[in-house]
């Protein structure tokens, strides 16, 4: 005996009446076994209740994929009722990524071209909600011929069917165009609404009907002077506004028609601007036509007049009290903030204000609002705006807050002063919202700014005192301390408050950040190496960090373990180096401070292999110069090893086949001149290597004071290689004494054009006189 | 265009679903839950606007979204369409239901959920807006359900000729019998 099934409503109960989740559960698949055996046997009279319940299971969110061969029975068969359920079916269950959906294409022919409208409804609803490409191109000719069908139902369900047809299959186009003109003398709202996104949806989609389509303007134009100025019309009117819908689709399609054009946007300045002045925006309906009024204008080529009536009128809605205009209206300024910047800076103190809103949309929308309107003039006034929302503002705007704010203070800072204060608060407020880049930014920025070195070091010493938990901040504070420490134990600043700060407090601070749990490992690593160059910075004794230091030497991260014991082995082994190595750093170049950061570590690398002594300095200062040259970040790879020795220089040139120069001669280049003392450069390229330069670099002192501890360094881009031999001498007498020499092998196996950077320390007249210049007219010859 | 309309209680029920992008049936109750998530942390007094979630993609799309009652409808829609505007369409969606149901409430919709489909498809089609006008919508759909009634009639008046039925069908052929008699 069959068990008379139950009914949709029936299920519906039991299913409610489930007081858990697995009961639920247990009723749904009791339920769907049945149907499932419904199936199998092929009942046709309940086939559609029990498609109507898997439906309903479907909702829930429980699988029912075993139904999609009976949505097809069910679309096949002749009661309305089956094929009422069976096309939602299909619309629930199939999609153009599952192969049976392609079965039901027959079954839609055949309900096209059948009488029954209600019918072909369905067929057209179901072909335009997972219509795919390939039955869209089969079913295309039957939609166009629905086109002209008397039935106006059936006409706007083929229309907007085109259009789904159109987005699927481009190429179908050309069948859907040419109705459209004579589609567009309907007076049936629904064909009209359909038809404009049909026309819409072309232009959009080919210049070519763009064109066609500006003809159609006039009568846009007539269609809907007509729908502003009838009276109340009960049939389609939304609170007194004339079908609003059909009225915001025109104007759409007319600022898509308009755009660019100006005879298209002559014919519509007076309409658009009798629907502004006209338009009753006491209710919702109206300010939609209003806002696409607005929108429209500003994007055609209107009068100006008008372009100025559109954003008074938006200026109005921002301070409206319906919390739905204010966002439409903030969403339509952003819209407009390229192009008619000025236009919508005078509305700046509204929209600031917007982003006091408790509401978290329209704050967003005021944020990105307001990060378009800095500019140079208004941004200590904004930015101090946008921290105080940086303060209060949910979490997930943060990110794009302080990101915001960066790149503004970037941008358009007035003073170094302002800049550094700038990003010193978004660090505090939100530090741990700023991207990877704000700490190299603002160490870059410090390091640059001179002047600002005591200053900045002051603050960040104050602000890390308060608080050592926001990272980017420690990391910045610990550098800047390391770096200037002396700075900030010494004097006074007149920028900031007098602070007086001992040596064991700092010292005591840096200890805190690295025994602090709340520091990352590159925290940790930041303070290490700014204890490390305190040792020299401050007049104490070093004997706490040099303790410190060597505690880290058996800590279990690897990075720090590796710089304690490199540090350690710089206290023991090679303290007359300390000074040197950790002097200040030089500028550095944008996106360099990451390559200072590995030039350090190299240089401690190379520190720990090499055992030589007397060329070591030269080497690691050179990697400092080498990264400088290049100016990119990557990795500082150490430089080849060098040949301290005299006599191998020597060698090599005995080496070579007969010792006269090579035929083309290069022309010495003078380079450097001060106070007497002179640098002449010549040039060698021996005719058996190609690749190679010899440099012979001559130092000459025409002055009445000695010059004493000359040294001469050189630095040459990464694809080369430089091989400095050590100089003849470090002294050059007074009057044109014996000049000091030293060569210099480059090798350019590239032919890499030749870039040189010199570096130059003495003492001369009583004063340590430091130079760093670049040799240009580097002649073509040595290179070539 | 319209990518998604949702309807679900203030317990994040679902009581309407429907899709007008192919997403997996995972993917969709994922939506579901989220567009609730999103949605049910709203207060009061805000606007009826927010950005999309995750999975129904992109900046593009925005949730426009009216509290009634127990329930949200909820409208995923794409920047082509008018934000007010969907807010209007919401409430005419509503007013229909209110016509076609008579003072519709939350049962309503849960125990007729198909009629709810099908007075949907009469004004969104493929996602994109169709009819607006209430009359003509409720005038489709009578027409439509009284096409529905005329068959049942129609079979049950044939009754036992040449058709396989169960028992159930038999005491529902001659129920319907005893009625027509009475009308004719």
């Amino acid at each position: 005996m069959v068990v008379p099934s139950l009914k949709l409503q029936d299920l519906i109960e039991e299913i409610r009446g489930a007081k858990t989740q697995a009961q639920e559960r247990e009723v749904i698949q009791k339920e769907c076994a049945h149907i499932r055996a419904s199936f199998r046997d092929g009942d046709p009279l309940h086939r559609h209740r029990q498609l109507a319940k898997l439906l309903y299971v479907h909702m829930l969110g429980y699988p029912a994929h075993f139904g999609q061969m009976e949505c097809l029975k069910l679309i096949a068969s002749p009661r309305f009722t089956d094929k009422r359920v069976g096309y939602l079916g299909a619309m629930l269950l199939l999609d153009e990524r599952q192969d049976a959906h392609l079965l039901i294409t027959n079954s839609i022919k055949n309900d096209l071209s059948q009488g029954i409208q209600a019918v072909q409804g369905l067929a057209l609803c179901t072909l335009s909600t997972m219509g795919s490409a390939e039955m869209c191109r089969d079913l295309a000719t039957e939609v166009e011929k629905l086109l002209l069908q008397p039935s106006s139902y059936v006409r706007k369900k083929a229309v907007l069917t085109a259009v789904h047809m159109i987005r699927k299959v481009p190429e179908l186009s050309n069948i859907f165009l040419p109705p459209c003109a004579q589609l567009l003398h309907e007076r049936h709202h629904g064909i009209l609404l359909g038809t404009i996104t049909l026309i819409t949806e072309l232009c959009e989609r080919s210049p070519a009907a763009l064109k066609h389509f500006r003809k159609v303007v006039p009568q846009l134009v007539k269609i809907l002077r007509t729908l502003v100025t009838t009276g109340y019309s009960t049939e389609h009117s939304i609170s007194g506004v004339s079908d609003p819908f059909l009225q915001v689709r025109i104007l759409h399609l007319l600022r898509i028609l308009g755009r660019n054009h100006e005879e298209s946007s002559e014919t519509m300045n007076d309409l658009l601007a009798q629907v502004a002045t006209n338009t009753d925006t006491s209710r919702n309906a109206g300010s939609a036509v209003l806002f696409e009024t607005v929108l429209t204008i500003m994007d055609i080529r209107s009068a100006p007049g008008l372009r100025v009536l559109a954003i008074n009128i938006l200026g109005r809605f921002l301070l409206n009290n319906d919390k739905n205009i204010r966002y439409v209206a903030l969403t339509s300024l952003l819209r407009m903030v390229q192009s008619d910047h000025s236009a919508v800076q005078r509305h700046r103190p509204t929209v600031v204000e917007c982003l006091r809103e408790p509401d978290a949309s329209l704050s967003r929308r005021a944020l990105e609002l307001s990060l378009a309107l800095v500019n140079s003039s208004n941004v200590r006034a904004m930015t101090q705006e946008l921290q105080s929302f940086l303060e209060s503002c949910p979490p997930d705007l943060r990110a794009d807050c302080a990101s915001g704010i960066l790149l503004a203070a970037e941008r358009f800072a007035p003073t170094k002063r302002w800049h550094i204060d700038t990003i010193l608060r978004v660090l505090t407020t939100a530090g741990i919202y700023v991207q990877d880049d704000a700490v190299a930014n603002l160490t870059q920025l410090i390091g640059g700014a001179q002047e600002l070195h005591a200053y900045s070091v002051r603050r960040l010493y104050s602000a890390l005192a308060e608080d050592i938990s926001q990272q980017p901040l420690v990391q910045v504070a610990a550098w800047c301390i390391g770096e200037y420490g002396d700075l900030l134990l010494e004097g006074s600043c007149e920028e900031t408050e007098p602070l007086q700060v001992e040596e064991e407090e700092v010292l005591a601070l840096l200890e805190k950040v690295l025994q602090s749990h709340m520091s990352q490992p590159a925290t940790r690593g930041y303070a290490l190496t700014a204890l490390m160059k305190l040792s020299t910075r401050l007049r104490g004794d070093s004997n706490r960090i040099r303790q410190v230091v060597s505690i880290y030497g058996s800590c279990l991260d690897v990075e720090l373990q590796q710089r304690a014991v490199e540090y350690n082995t710089l206290f023991q082994k090679y303290d007359h180096m300390r000074a040197a190595i950790l002097e200040k750093m030089p500028l550095v170049e944008r996106g360099g401070s990451q390559v200072d950061g590995e030039a350090k570590e190299s240089k401690e690398a190379q520190l720990s292999e090499t055992a030589l002594v007397s060329t070591e300095p030269q080497a690691s200062k050179l990697l400092d110069l080498l990264d400088l040259l290049d100016g990119t970040s990557g990795d500082a790879q150490p430089p080849p090893p060098l040949d301290p020795s005299q006599g191998g220089a020597l060698v090599h040139l005995l080496d070579l086949p007969g010792a006269p120069p090579p035929p083309p001669s290069i022309p010495n280049l003078r380079v450097f001149e001060r106070e007497g003392l002179q640098l002449n450069l010549s040039f060698v390229r021996p005719s058996g290597t190609p690749a190679l330069l010899l440099i012979m670099v001559t130092a000459t002192n025409t002055s009445g004071a000695d010059v004493t501890h000359f040294i001469c360094q050189a630095a040459v881009p990464k694809s080369f290689q430089l091989q400095l031999q050590a100089p003849s001498g470090d002294t050059l007498p007074a009057q044109g004494g014996l000049p000091v020499t030293q060569l210099l092998r480059v090798l350019n196996p590239n032919k890499a054009p030749l870039r040189l950077k010199l570096r130059l320390t003495y003492n001369h007249f009583g004063q340590s006189v430091q130079e760093i210049f670049e040799v240009n007219n580097l002649p073509v010859e040595t290179w070539q | 265009m319209i990518k998604a309309i949702l309807i679900f209680n203030n317990h994040g029920k679902p009581r309407l679903s429907k899709f007008y992008q192919p997403y997996s049936e995972d993917t969709q109750q994922q939506i579901i839950r989220e567009t609730f998530h999103l949605v049910s942390k709203r207060d009061e007094n805000v606007c009826n606007f927010l950005e999309g979630g995750l999975l129904i993609g992109g900046s593009d799309n925005k949730l426009i979204y009216r509290h009634y009652a127990t329930l949200y409808f909820v409208f995923c829609v794409d920047s082509s369409e008018s934000e007010l505007g969907i807010l209007d369409l919401i409430q005419v969606f509503v007013e229909t239901l209110d016509k076609c149901f008579e003072n519709v409430c939350e049962l309503d919709l849960i125990f007729h959920v198909d009629k709810v489909h099908n007075i949907l498809a009469e004004m969104v089609m493929g996602g994109m807006v169709l009819e607006t006008n209430m009359n003509e919508i409720v005038t489709q759909i009578d027409a439509q359900n009284k096409l529905e009634k005329s068959e049942v009639r129609m079979e049950s008046a044939l009754g036992n000729e040449g058709r396989k039925h169960d028992h159930e069908l038999c005491m529902m052929c001659s129920f319907h019998r005893l009625s027509f008699s009475i009308t004719l």
